[in-house]
């Protein structure tokens, strides 16, 4: 090339650019824990911290999935009752192989759930992808079909794990590691492997640019259809995991497992700074906003300002002030 | 005319007029200065605006003139400074109070609702009411009279989604035009229209001027400021350069007050160099809808020229050609035949394509710089499945060396950029998926003069290293200052080729308007 000019006053890339939008959430967390300690000292106790943590790991682990999701531009309704849908079939696959292969049917049941998830996310995916359909139409299409299956197989009662697995299974959601509970365990590596998907691989890119603008990918020979199928699918995994972890909290798969989660898993990756228009994801914001969401549940509980039953309220009312917050900061 | 007062700059002698203080100015610009923050984008402008003038104001990118019209008309306030009309001190707080003060403002973007009719976008916001409802029948009245005063022929009831870009343009000029007016500006009109389109405009804008409307245009293109303009006025970094009368000063002057120095010519030098074999071939290549039975051969080491209306389908052809359309046909390079269903595979064969849209469709806006340059060759650059970021930055560097972008840290988003620093990130972008044949559609769009002579330089350069150019560009004087041949499209097929000394403006429109004119259905119109 001719022409060539001096770059000596440019500045270098930081290597941690850190904004508002990266810092929010964990700052929120922050404030919120301070006023729970000032209303009832109880609740910063390791065993409150723990349980409101533990209680979490679900929406967290969900809500890592639908960060991809969302990142790419799509979303996801379905993620509440397909939870459901999956408690229940692990459950019956579970049950009906307990005779014959005693323990066995334990892992032989989380990989079912695993296959199973991998299935409902791939459907969602090709349906929105393929199909050309809206997001929220087709999402909101599946949640009505996994909701209705549950419903049906549980024949509007429940599911129970069979006795001779409940023991066994128990520690997945009620054990310890190391003093710390399994399903923040497990939630943390989900958002860890997530993070690295999302941060370090070449997918994540690919995610935040469709994300941003589906032109600009196509022109750049990105396949908005792989893309996104494939992070539909992570979806279903996570909900998968989800509902591995939710299987001995109750022992059962019920019509209402899973109700409203949709809500709080978006509303966890909207507070967690993800713009729900797509672009970049912020996998921990995810995680930091499950627990936001968590504790002012818990918050509620302990206090007496407002009637628990109102939780799902408050949450409906922190997703669109999320969202006002992301329209003005624009 | 006024009294004029002679200067001499670089040996050449330019001539700058003074204030006339016995016409009356209709409106006049004291002193204007504007500021965001420590960032000073306009400085101290003094102007004044005559009825029945045309008064151009041309400057680089960023010179301030946009920054200038958005205060004239109210958009934003100035700093500093003060605005007069008729004499009498006014402050325009929203657009609304110039409007209302008959400034009428059409916009560069074309700001139209797609899913409404003409009509209905003609009278946005002040729809005629009768009895307490929408007076549809008088407004379609109306607006066919006003479209028809413009030239333009489009039925009322038409949807602005199915109309062509010129129409739509029209339709937005008769917007501005529906209030009573006194000075109408103009922010580059003629950026979405070729040809004869533009001539039309001119046109109109003489006849404001002959009304006796006060007219202030602004365009990068000199030639129409040259046969347009009574008064020109140079904005550079932010300040008044001067006031000149039109007809004095030569598209080189213009150029060279707007630069602050001498330009090398405009286009690099041709080569004399024979182009060599065949390295892309197009057959029967039909992109349904937009182009049919297109057939044509690119050589190594030759800049292909695409010449045609807005409309005629250069475009759609060539996203055809790069997956990204539907279409039929056979596309090889260098003898292997290419799979044009998908873009992926198109670009790894090599081609590589720079979109006439770089805002949306080239660049994330919003995303860093290092994402961006690397987006269409992730796997060249990243073997394996992980992101190796400091190659990235390197490559960075390298690019930002080398196409000479400029910028204040490497930290900085695409959108941050100005538009030709941004052509330039782009033309790095998809050179690092290393093409053989590299296609540019509209390399100059929205680019100041400096920016152009330098992507010249780099087209030329590209060929030199044997790969094949080409150029799709509605700027007849760009293609023939660069290009070995052109071929012109007209309605979606190919009307003819031009090389050599056959490369005339004039041979080039007659190809691509011949029919059309017959008709007096000028392109751009499906």
């Amino acid at each position: 090339m001719t022409i060539m000019v001096n770059s000596t006053a440019i500045r270098p890339e930081r290597e941690w650019n850190i904004g508002w939008t990266d810092v929010g959430p964990f700052v929120a967390l922050i404030v919120l824990m301070l006023i729970g300690f000032l209303i009832n000292p109880d609740f910063l106790s390791a065993t409150n911290l723990g349980n409101v943590i533990t209680r979490s790991a679900f929406i967290a682990i969900i809500a890592v999935g639908a960060t991809f999701v969302i990142s790419c531009g799509g979303l996801d309704l379905s993620v509440g009752s397909m939870a459901a849908f999956i408690t229940g079939i692990t459950i019956l696959f579970m049950n009906r192989m307990a005779p014959d292969w005693g323990m066995m049917a334990i892992p032989a049941g989380m990989m079912v759930a695993i296959v199973v998830g991998l299935f409902c996310g791939l459907m969602n995916g090709l349906i929105v992808t393929i199909g050309r359909i809206e997001p929220f139409i087709a999402t909101l299409g599946t949640m009505g079909i996994f909701r209705a299956l549950i419903t049906y197989m549980s024949d509007g009662g429940s599911i129970p794990i069979d006795r001779s697995l409940r023991d066994a299974y128990r520690p997945v959601y009620f054990g310890t590691f190391a003093g710390i509970p399994l399903p923040i365990i497990i939630s943390v590596a989900v958002a860890a492997v997530a993070s690295f998907i999302l941060y370090k691989m070449k997918y994540g890119r690919k995610c935040a640019a469709v994300g941003a603008n589906e032109d600009v990918a196509r022109y750049s020979g990105i396949s908005i259809i792989k893309t996104r199928t494939i992070a539909y699918t992570i979806q279903g995994a996570c909900v998968a995991i989800a509902a591995i972890c939710y299987v001995p909290r109750l022992g059962a798969a019920t019509p209402t497992t899973g109700v409203l989660w949709e809500l709080q898993v978006i509303t966890a990756v909207v507070i967690g700074g993800t713009a729900l228009r797509g672009g970049k994801g912020h996998v921990w914001g995810t995680v930091a906003g499950a627990v936001i969401l968590e504790l002012i549940a818990n918050l509620m509980v302990l206090s007496d300002f407002v009637s628990e039953y109102l939780v799902a309220g408050v949450q409906g009312v922190i997703i669109i002030i999320a969202m006002l917050i992301q329209r003005f900061s624009k | 005319m006024s009294s004029v007062l002679s200067i001499e700059r670089e040996g050449e002698r330019v001539v700058a007029q003074k204030a006339d203080p016995l016409r009356h100015s209709l409106l006049r610009a004291e002193g204007v200065s504007k500021q965001y923050g420590p960032v000073t984008v306009l400085s101290d402008v003094t102007l004044d605006i005559l009825p029945g003038e045309i008064h151009a104001i041309i400057g680089e990118n960023g010179a301030g003139k946009s920054t200038f019209m958005r205060l004239l008309s109210g958009y934003i306030e100035p700093t500093a400074g003060t605005l007069a009309l008729n004499g009498e001190h006014v402050r325009f707080a929203k657009p609304e109070q110039a409007q209302d003060a008959g400034i009428a403002l059409v916009h560069q973007e074309i700001l139209l609702a797609e899913a409404l009719t003409v009509a209905e976008n003609l009278f946005l916001g002040r729809e005629l009411m009768r009895n307490g409802v929408v007076d549809d029948r008088t407004m379609r009245r109306l607006a066919t009279e006003k479209l028809a005063e413009l030239g333009c022929l489009v039925s009322p009831n038409a949807l602005v989604r199915n109309i062509a870009l010129a129409d739509r343009q029209l339709v937005q000029i008769a917007r501005a035009l529906l209030d009573d007016y006194r000075i109408v500006i103009f922010d580059e009109p003629t950026a979405v229209l070729t040809g004869e389109e533009v001539e039309r405009l001119l046109a109109i804008i003489l006849q404001l001027k002959e009304q006796g409307a006060a007219v202030l245009y602004i365009s990068h293109r000199l030639d129409e400021v040259q046969r347009l303009a009574d008064k020109v006025t140079v904005l550079r970094d932010g300040k008044k350069i001067g006031t000149y009368p039109g007809r004095t000063l030569s598209q080189m002057d213009m150029a060279r007050l707007m630069v602050g120095r001498d330009l090398a010519a405009l286009y690099p030098e041709k080569r004399t160099k024979a182009a060599g074999e065949a390295m892309l071939t197009v057959r029967d290549l039909s992109v349904p809808g937009f182009a049919k039975n297109i057939s044509f051969q690119a050589h190594k080491s030759e800049i292909l020229g695409f010449a045609g209306m807005i409309g005629a389908g250069r475009t759609e052809l060539f996203e055809g050609i790069m997956g990204l359309r539907p279409a039929t046909g056979t596309v090889e390079l260098e003898g292997k035949p290419i799979n044009i269903r998908s873009p992926r595979a198109v670009l790894d064969a090599g081609i590589g394509y720079l979109t006439e849209d770089r805002k949306g469709k080239g660049l994330l806006l919003h995303e860093r710089l290092a994402p961006n340059l690397t987006l269409s060759a992730l796997t060249r650059f990243h073997p394996g499945i992980f992101l190796r970021r400091s190659r990235e930055q390197d490559a960075l560097r390298t690019a930002v060396e080398q196409y000479d972008i400029r910028l204040k840290s490497f930290g900085v988003k695409a959108g941050q950029l100005s538009g030709g620093n941004q052509q330039k990130l782009l033309l790095a972008k998809v050179l690092l998926t290393t093409p053989s044949v590299v296609v540019i559609d509209e390399p100059t769009r929205g680019i100041d003069i400096a920016n152009k002579a330098q992507i010249y330089a780099f087209i030329q350069s590209l060929v030199a290293e044997g790969k094949a150019c080409i150029v799709i560009s509605s700027e007849m004087q760009e293609l023939i200052g660069i290009c070995d041949r052109i071929l012109v499209m007209r309605e979606g097929r190919l009307r003819g080729e031009v090389s050599g000394d056959a490369m005339t403006e004039h041979n080039v429109a007659l190809l691509a308007i011949s029919d059309a004119a017959a008709d007096g259905n000028v392109g751009g119109r499906k």
